[in-house]
């Protein structure tokens, strides 16, 4: 095992996204770690896309990590505006009081 | 061990602790600049398996833009961080045991074992073509991908318009500013007035 193999990307991808998994379950007050941790989940994800499409020399790979890339800064971008209305109204970002849904 | 495989230790091990610290430290500043560190260090890794535009992108879209915009949020909130710790010692015992059960049974369905048997391609099939990773990308998305481009731009266009017109604030009633639209629609006949009347005569000629 000495040269650079799909099972490192594979496993790198594999520990970001527990790593971000672990961070929503412990951060759950905070909506903007929760964010930030989606993002890492998404990043998890192209890790692979960008290891398989090296790998098997296949250039959908990456195609389809740029169209993650668009969505990924599309859904930031809406999910920050919508944190600054919230806090606008609340003066909170706290999750636990945001509860006026709930049926 | 190959350079590649040296520098890519380097790299994920950069990551990694960048991504737990993003998760775990106190201050969201921190947080947000240490996610900037483990884009930064996956962009190289990125780079090690030869998607050079991807990993510029990444930077740039991320480094540059995204986290930008993270920041400016962080800043511009004031957030306790008494209140929003709560209960982060409390989960945090069954958060490490979910993520190293999905660790295992992640590495257990991909077949860790067999996918470290899987090497790089002898044939870099860009240069087989006799064209860059970079051309390599753009053909494809180009010609193969040109609907999901299009629609990726539209997408793009939505979430802007979304995100102005969440945190846009409607204009005071007593409020002083001008409206271009309705500057635009004046039309000469609401301002000027031509008068009509008769010319004067001098009564002394040039007898100034």
């Amino acid at each position: 095992m000495s040269a650079l193999t799909l099972g490192h990307f594979l496993g790198l991808g594999a520990l970001l996204f527990c790593i971000s998994v672990a961070g929503i379950f412990i951060n759950r007050k905070n909506v903007i770690i929760l964010l930030m941790a989606i993002e890492l989940m998404l990043l998890a994800v192209n890790i692979n896309f960008v290891a398989f499409a090296y790998f098997l020399g296949d250039v959908a790979g990456q195609v389809f990590v740029f169209f993650i890339l668009t969505v990924a800064a599309a859904e930031s971008a809406i999910g920050l505006a919508i944190l600054v209305v919230l806090f606008r109204n609340r003066s909170t970002i706290n999750v636990a009081e945001i509860s006026d849904m709930k049926g | 061990m190959s350079i590649e495989l040296a520098l890519f230790w380097f790299f994920a091990a950069i990551a990694t602790g960048a991504a737990v610290g993003v998760i775990s430290v106190r201050n969201s500043v921190h947080a947000a600049l240490l996610l900037v560190l483990t884009f930064f260090s996956v962009a190289c890794v990125w780079l090690l398996a030869k998607a050079e535009f991807l990993a510029i992108a990444l930077v740039l879209v991320y480094v540059g833009a995204v986290m930008v915009l993270f920041l400016f949020v962080v800043m511009m909130l004031d957030i306790r961080t008494d209140i929003v710790r709560e209960g982060f010692a409390r989960y945090l015992p069954f958060a490490i045991l979910v993520a190293v059960a999905m660790l295992v049974e992640m590495l257990a369905l991909i077949g860790w074992r067999r996918m470290s048997g899987v090497e790089a391609p002898a044939v870099d099939p860009a240069a087989a073509a006799g064209v860059s990773h970079t051309e390599w990308i753009g053909q494809a998305l180009f010609t193969d991908y040109l609907l999901p481009f299009e629609i990726a731009a539209v997408i793009l266009t939505v979430a802007i318009i979304a995100a102005i017109a969440l945190t846009l604030r409607p204009r005071k009633a007593g409020s002083k500013a001008q409206d271009p639209g309705r500057q635009v629609l004046v039309r000469k006949e609401d301002r000027l007035r031509v008068v009509k009347m008769p010319a004067e005569r001098v009564e002394s000629e040039g007898g100034r």
